[in-house]
């Protein structure tokens, strides 16, 4: 039946012609190959954002009145609602985990270098949106740990010389954290987010469709020196079965981490309340949020505040554009990017940690 | 004698791995379906409305017109006749659930959407309505005048 249906929409589509790419598409088989894996959950995973954001949105209310209260109503009385908020959660946070490892594991693998400049950028830009996800969502359920999150977020962007003042106030629609910053958050959580993230989302695979699978300089000269060694399996169906079955992963560990660990709901936001002690922000802010509390408050004649942002600001527009510090002579720039990447690696780990157990 | 031999269908071992793995994908497709399903499933409002509500004070309504009362999660419509006579009824029109009103030049109750028409009793006299409006019981109690579920004999 199903050939049948096939068969009459190729004659009118002739969707052999669209197929085709696919069915010549390869992807390479080395013992490093499990780690092309991660940028296919990270899309899943946000795959899986949609539908439960969507899901969500069926009861969700947008306004300091009411907003706790329906998030409240999703765990309490919808049936199975306490299940698809926390798997919202916990998957957004897997997301920006799985995020980060296909980072880093396209930077240690040297998948970045020329012709894939374009491809590095735009996966860039997704992971800062996803972390404007995570930042924007954390706000909705309007909860005391959510404000102050968002108060403290949203003066650090206030903190920037000459256009923060103004950023802070479009941030929050006014100058300090209301039901008028819920609504905003709400519109950059469900509207805007989502259509930047995904064009460039269409983008970043066009690219890895038209450029194919970057193979480590490392396996490329094993290879050239011994062409029998080169293995190579089908994109469809080989490849794409195994991504499938990490999904199948993903999936079952969202569902245990939901069932087992719901998530947190906290106490409802009081504008008038005093910040709880302790309070810290999501882990994945949190090696930004310790090295900005380790900068002196002045450095010389500068504001340790303002300088702790602009070099934050200028580290990630360095990362944004690192494929263009390598040079054409690659022994060069080779070990010292790779070097940097391993630098920022433990440094990340390092202050998270840190700010984890820190007071 | 000899017997013809019976056809066998062979069960090869490919057609039972796949019975079990196409079983165990469909079977986790409906685990993950079922939740969402079920989400979708407003839960039931809890009608607070009670049988009884205390629809307007005596003096509110002028004789010859109607007002729109709540009656738990729906609305009510009390009538002042000229005659002094309260009567109460669902406001919700039989049709397709507008909410209707009391007229004072036809002294009928008339609803707006496609032109429906009750008496005072309830009774659907023209236009669409299949079925009379649910008339309420209603009693003074003092100054406040109650309406409450017809009590079934």
């Amino acid at each position: 039946m199903f050939a049948a249906l096939y068969r009459w929409l190729d004659d009118r589509l002739h969707l052999d012609g669209l197929i085709e790419p696919f069915r010549h598409k390869t992807v390479p088989t080395h013992r490093l190959s499990y780690w092309y894996f991660f940028g296919g959950i990270t899309l899943f995973l946000f795959m899986v954002q949609v539908f439960t954001g969507i899901l969500l949105l069926l009861y969700y209310r947008p306004s300091a009145n009411e907003a706790f209260e329906s998030v409240q109503y999703i765990m309490t009385r919808v049936q199975f609602g306490w299940l698809i908020r926390s798997i919202h959660s916990w998957s957004a946070n897997l997301m920006i985990f799985t995020a980060f490892v296909h980072m880093f594991s396209v930077l240690f693998l040297k998948a970045y270098r020329k012709p894939r400049e374009m491809t590095w950028v735009s996966g860039m830009l997704l992971l800062f949106l996803v972390m404007g996800f995570g930042f924007s969502g954390y706000l909705l359920p309007w909860n005391k740990l959510a404000f102050f999150a968002t108060t403290v977020g949203t003066q650090m962007a206030g903190q920037v010389p000459i256009i923060g003042q103004p950023m802070m106030v479009f941030l929050r629609g006014g100058p300090q954290v209301t039901g008028a910053t819920l609504t905003r958050f709400y519109g950059f959580h469900v509207a805007v987010l989502p259509m930047l993230v995904t064009v460039l989302i269409a983008i970043h695979l066009f690219l890895v469709q038209r450029q194919g699978m970057s193979v480590p300089p490392k396996v490329e000269k094993a290879w050239a020196a011994n062409p029998s060694l080169r293995r190579e399996m089908k994109f469809f169906p080989n490849f794409l079965l195994r991504e499938l079955m990490a999904w199948y992963v993903a999936i079952a560990t969202l569902g245990a981490l939901a069932a087992l660990f719901p998530w947190n709901l906290g106490v409802k936001a009081e504008p008038f309340a005093s910040a709880p002690a302790g309070i810290k922000p999501e882990w994945y802010f949190l090696f930004m949020y310790q090295t900005l509390k380790l900068i002196p408050s002045k450095v010389w004649i500068v504001d340790g505040e303002v300088l702790g942002i602009l070099g934050c600001s200028l580290a990630g527009l360095f990362w944004v554009l690192l494929p263009f510090f390598e040079s054409d002579k690659p022994a060069r720039t080779r070990t010292w990017i790779t070097g940097l990447g391993i630098f920022a690696l433990v440094f990340m780990i390092v202050m998270s940690v840190y700010g984890y157990v820190a007071q | 004698m000899c017997a013809e031999p019976i056809p066998q269908t062979r069960v090869t071992r490919r057609h039972a791995i796949e019975l079990f793995l196409g079983g165990g994908v469909l079977a986790s497709l409906a685990s993950f379906l079922y939740p969402v399903l079920r989400f979708l499933v407003p839960p039931p409002v809890i009608d607070l409305g009670g049988d009884e509500v205390v629809a307007a004070k005596v003096g509110d309504l002028k004789p010859n017109s109607g007002e729109i009362f709540r009656f738990g999660s729906r609305p009510g419509l009390l009538i002042l006749e000229s005659d002094g006579t309260y009567r109460a009824l669902s406001a919700t029109c039989t049709h397709l659930g507008c909410t209707v009103q009391y007229r004072a030049d036809l002294r009928q109750i008339w609803c707006p959407c496609h032109n429906g028409i009750y008496d005072l009793s309830g009774r659907n006299v023209s236009g669409p309505p299949p079925r009379p409006l649910d008339a309420f019981d209603v009693h003074l109690r003092g100054e406040e005048i109650v309406v409450s579920r017809k009590q079934e004999a």
